[in-house]
């Protein structure tokens, strides 16, 4: 019964996209999947490839550290502020605010919430600086001169948002820095109890989870926003618009794929 | 040699291009011209590639673009050069990295070599001690420069010029114009300009195909252009006071 609800479901929505002229979700995520296919075919010649993925590694990558440096630290800090200021109870451990905090930040802060962050950060980079070159013809003139041109800009992104797990171990590391060092100069525990929280019941898949939750958003971040500045259309104002519509995409699927690999994994 | 044969284009049901047909020949400055919306743009993105057209031919040295293999089109596509209305060049790059850029993606040229070509180019279309700057460092025709040396370091057989004086005071319009020629005539290269400029007509129009609502009115020379009877042609030949004078007179 289900199936053919979903299936009348699909139906009257394809009934739909004949009506509507403007491209709608799934001719979107059609167009996606066929972008991801160009990407890894005619590929561009290794030693330019190289160059470029170094370029985007200190863009994209390197460029990051500092806000993600600053970020981690100070929300650390606040995580573990709250979480001591919610413990009333006599009967809970101090070390309970070390723990708290490192569950906070290596299950969730510094892979999904630093990723939303890098979307807006790193996404909006990436839209507008292949949007820009969509519009000045940049892109025309490598698909003339036989470049496949979806390679050349998209692929150097893909293997540069691999090094992403590098900034989310920094990010957690100064995360729970912070909860220490907010937590000791405010006095609400003790360093060996906020330490003696950091390794209790520590479980080594939190951090393996973490890092394949980081891969699959790194591979989102460097493809969604590619995706909106490759295919606009129109000015200077449109290569705005796609900047702010690939930040929304970006944090959308990052929300809904977190929810799908936390049951997953973890569930 | 460029042959199309009842090209056909449209765009959602609107038709921009209606069975047009056309032999551009080397060695001269084919001209596509006509009023904005005219169809020039499309036309010459289809012969490009960058636009699939729905009906009709293209021969590239009577080999047929419509049926070429992916290694043909490959090779056809190193042989073609674009010049762009607004030049298209690669912002983070210098004007030699710019020049230097389709050699080093293309072929498996030294350095040194793919260095002293560009060199070469860039000085054939007379741009001095620019070869460290940026674009947005350049004037309008300096970017012209810079993108006609791109197009031509491969040494193409064919060349499309989209609007190449667009945006240049008239001087400065008529030396890159000049320049494109001297470059077609030089290398034997099958040139296609699209243009509405009538200065560029009368200086380089050895071949001119004149497009009105996406089908073509009128083909000739330059010469032809002042005596030709056909209404549209003469509304856009006599559009301005001074062609006005000049038929007076």
């Amino acid at each position: 019964m289900l199936v053919l609800n979903i299936t009348n479901l699909f139906y009257y929505y394809c009934l739909n996209i004949k009506k509507n002229k403007s491209l709608n979700l799934l001719q979107h995520i059609g167009k996606y999947i066929l972008m991801l296919r160009l990407v890894f075919i005619k590929p561009t010649k290794s030693k330019v490839m190289k160059k470029l993925i170094f370029k985007d590694i200190n863009d994209l990558i390197i460029g990051s550290l500092g806000i993600v440096a600053f970020l981690s630290f100070f929300v650390g800090g606040v995580v573990s502020i709250q979480t001591a200021l919610n413990i009333e109870s006599p009967l809970i451990p101090k070390n309970l605010v070390g723990f708290a905090t490192r569950q906070s930040i290596i299950l969730e802060f510094a892979p999904t919430f630093m990723c939303i962050i890098l979307a807006g950060k790193v996404g909006s980079y990436i839209a507008s600086g292949i949007g820009t070159m969509r519009v000045t013809e940049q892109i025309d003139a490598l698909e003339v001169m036989g470049i496949n041109s979806v390679n050349y800009l998209i692929f150097p992104k893909i293997i540069a948002m691999l090094l992403l797990p590098i900034v989310i171990v920094i990010s957690m590391f100064l995360g729970i820095f912070g909860g220490y060092a907010a937590t000791i100069y405010a006095g609400f525990s003790s360093s060996s109890d906020f330490i003696e929280g950091i390794q209790m019941d520590f479980k080594t898949f939190h951090v393996v989870y973490a890092f394949i939750k980081t891969l699959i958003f790194a591979f989102i971040l460097a493809t969604i926003p590619s995706y909106h500045g490759y295919y606009m259309k129109g000015g200077a104002l449109e290569v705005g618009k796609a900047a702010t519509i690939s930040f929304v995409w970006t944090s959308v699927v990052i929300i809904v794929l977190n929810y799908i690999i936390t049951q997953l994994l973890l569930g | 040699m460029v042959e199309i044969k009842n090209i056909s284009k449209s765009f959602d049901g609107n038709l921009v291009l209606d069975k047009i047909s056309m032999k551009f020949t080397p060695g001269k400055t084919n001209l596509i011209i006509g009023q904005s919306g005219s169809g020039k743009t499309v036309l010459l993105k289809s012969l490009l590639g960058l636009v699939k057209i729905d009906s009709g031919e293209m021969f590239f040295n009577d080999k047929k673009y419509n049926e070429i293999n992916d290694n043909e089109n490959r090779t056809l596509r190193r042989e073609m050069g674009m010049v762009f209305q607004g030049s298209a060049l690669f912002d983070s790059m210098s004007v030699l990295e710019n020049v230097m850029f389709p050699m080093k993606m293309l072929t498996d040229y030294s350095n040194s070599k793919i260095k002293s070509s560009a060199e070469e180019v860039i000085d054939r279309v007379n741009l001095i001690n620019s070869n460290n700057k940026f674009p947005s460092e350049l004037s309008g025709g300096m970017q012209k420069r810079v993108a006609i040396a791109r197009a031509i370091v491969m040494k193409p057989k064919y060349l499309f010029c989209d609007e190449p004086n667009s945006g240049l005071d008239p001087k400065t319009a008529i030396v890159i114009d000049n320049l494109i020629r001297e470059i077609t005539v030089e290398n034997n290269i099958t040139t296609i300009i699209n243009s509405h400029d009538m200065n560029s007509v009368m200086e380089i129009g050895d071949s001119i195909l004149f497009l009105k609502n996406g089908k073509k009115a009128w083909e000739g020379d330059k010469n032809e252009i002042l005596k030709c009877d056909s209404e549209d042609v003469a509304d856009f030949v006599y559009s301005s006071r001074l062609m006005k004078k000049i038929k007076k007179n």
